[in-house]
């Protein structure tokens, strides 16, 4: 279970996170949606450790994430990135397969290889990509292969950062689809920052609101149209007026 | 008025100077650390051999080209210049010597180090710079690795390995330069110019000038490498972070050569 407790963070004078708390139960989708710049992405950098918290604890298994491990800590972890991050100087299998070619999770080569392309089929993908380089590829099929790596290793928890973001209707839903079939056969915890209401829809169990630096709302999936909450209402149905500024 | 406010208005010019003293006092200090972190990091487990392998290729084998060319054309002007200025007291017959000296303790190891800054410190720059912005740094680090490792240690080591060779190499086509010059266009004869020059050379003069060429190569890589892992977002941060990065390294380099010549050469 990830359990953060009174996060803070802020950059010089830009408050971001006022003290969040939110639980998310292992084995579950939990995706966080809020407006653009609410602090989504720090969010989930803070529980990463890619940004250090100013305050407040963040939990994993009942042990403060800060104290812990780092190295045993990331490799429970796999992390979709908004524009994939995929490196540009290493051909795709190599990108998939990076975690299995060094440090605690290396293999043989060839192992590691079988390993990637399989990763690629299961995202849609076929061996012929393998050797191409990212800049070879479209946006869609960079994602897939940034969710291919992603799962390469494994991992029990996945972070996806806006899976959707920049793709046609049509492949956000195939992109979505596959990070529910994904996160329900690995049986992994997930976590989704997304304002796309289809990806909230196709991907979560529980849907946590993020606004003005704390959760505003959480509860299951089920419940997002009739949260009696106006700030989940003004999101879900894309209203101007409401309690959320539209010019922020 | 009151007294503390006058005070105040008095050391306002020493405030105003003060301020960026440290400012440049606290900009040294990161840089240190950045370098220590790098140099620890180089030492310790986990290695990368195959990042080791190609910043050597980039740093050292990819820039021999822009250096043996830099270093055939001082050496060939070099040689021009001496003899038409030492023509002006009959002392023509200095070329060789003159050629060797100003190759080995002062051009060839400076160019070099000013072409390194040039060619690499800018392309380390804007590649860190680009996967900074577009989180492929932060990838690294969720996938167990650590870029100080991955991706600095590799690049100031190699160049430290790296950028000493490429001075050598340059200090033997400069003085080539001015021997194909000397020969071809002067009427040297071209023992008694090999003669002049390996009698002349000491061996203070070849190590300055490979101690330059590791100095002037770990500072050219540490400046890619720093400002490229603290530039700014988008286009603008890798824009600023590549030029930051060849100034700052051009400007050491040649306040490292003063230091260095300084410390081998002072009377």
């Amino acid at each position: 279970m990830i359990a953060l407790s009174g996060v803070t963070k802020a950059f010089d004078d830009n408050r971001v996170l006022q003290g969040v708390d939110l639980a998310v139960e292992t084995g579950r989708s939990m995706v966080i949606i809020g407006g653009s710049g609410t602090g989504k992405s720090v969010l989930l950098k803070c529980i990463l450790g890619l940004v250090r918290p100013d305050g407040g604890t963040i939990a994993l298994d009942g042990q403060d994430v800060a104290r812990a491990d780092r190295d045993a800590f990331l490799a429970r972890f796999g992390m979709l990135f908004q524009g994939a991050a995929l490196f540009d100087s290493l051909p795709v299998w190599q990108n998939v397969a990076f975690r299995l070619l060094r440090g605690s999770l290396a293999r043989p080569r060839d192992e590691a290889r079988a390993i990637a392309i399989e990763k690629l089929r299961r995202v849609g993908l076929g061996a012929d990509v393998a050797d191409k380089f990212p800049a070879e590829l479209s946006g869609g099929m960079q994602k897939r292969v940034g969710l291919a790596r992603a799962i390469a290793a494994e991992p029990e928890i996945i972070f996806f950062d806006e899976p959707t973001t920049g793709l046609d209707p049509i492949m956000a839903g195939v992109i979505n689809d596959l990070i529910r079939e994904i996160v329900t056969e690995m049986g992994a915890t997930a976590m989704t920052i997304t304002h796309d209401m289809s990806s909230v829809r196709a991907i979560a169990d529980e849907v946590a609101m993020l606004h003005a630096g704390r959760i505003q709302w959480t509860g299951p999936v089920a419940d997002l149209d009739h949260s009696g909450d106006p700030y989940v209402d003004q999101f879900v149905t894309g209203r101007a007026t409401g309690p959320i500024e539209a010019v922020r | 008025m009151s007294e503390r406010d006058s005070l105040t208005r008095a050391l306002s010019p020493l405030g105003a100077l003060g301020r960026p003293v440290l400012g440049a006092l606290a900009a040294v200090g990161r840089v240190t650390l950045f370098a220590l972190n790098a140099l620890w990091r180089a030492l310790r487990p986990p290695f990368y051999p195959r990042e080791y392998a190609l910043a050597m290729l980039h740093v050292g084998w990819l820039s021999l080209p822009v250096v043996g060319l830099t270093a055939l054309f001082t050496g060939g002007a070099l040689a021009l210049q001496i003899y038409s200025g030492g023509a002006r007291f009959n002392a023509e017959s200095v070329v060789p010597q003159i050629v060797a000296i100003g190759m080995v303790r002062e051009l060839g190891p400076v160019l070099v180090g000013l072409m390194i800054a040039a060619r690499v410190t800018s392309s380390i720059a804007a590649e860190i710079a680009t996967m900074k912005v577009t989180e492929q740094i932060d990838a690294l680090t969720t996938l167990s690795t650590d870029p100080m490792r991955y991706l600095v240690a590799p690049r100031v080591v190699s160049a430290l390995v790296a950028v000493p060779l490429l001075v050598a190499v340059g200090d033997v086509i400069g003085i080539a330069g001015g021997y194909a010059v000397a020969t071809g266009n002067l009427d040297f004869n071209p023992a008694t110019y090999l003669n002049n020059t390996a009698d002349f050379l000491q061996w203070r003069d070849v190590v300055s000038s490979l101690a330059k060429g590791c100095a002037f190569g770990g500072l050219a890589a540490l400046m890619g490498c720093y400002f490229g892992m603290n530039s700014g977002r988008g286009a603008q941060g890798v824009g600023r972070a590549t030029k930051g990065s060849v100034e700052a390294a051009a400007v050491l380099i040649l306040a490292a050569n003063f230091l260095l010549t300084g410390a081998f050469f002072s009377v």
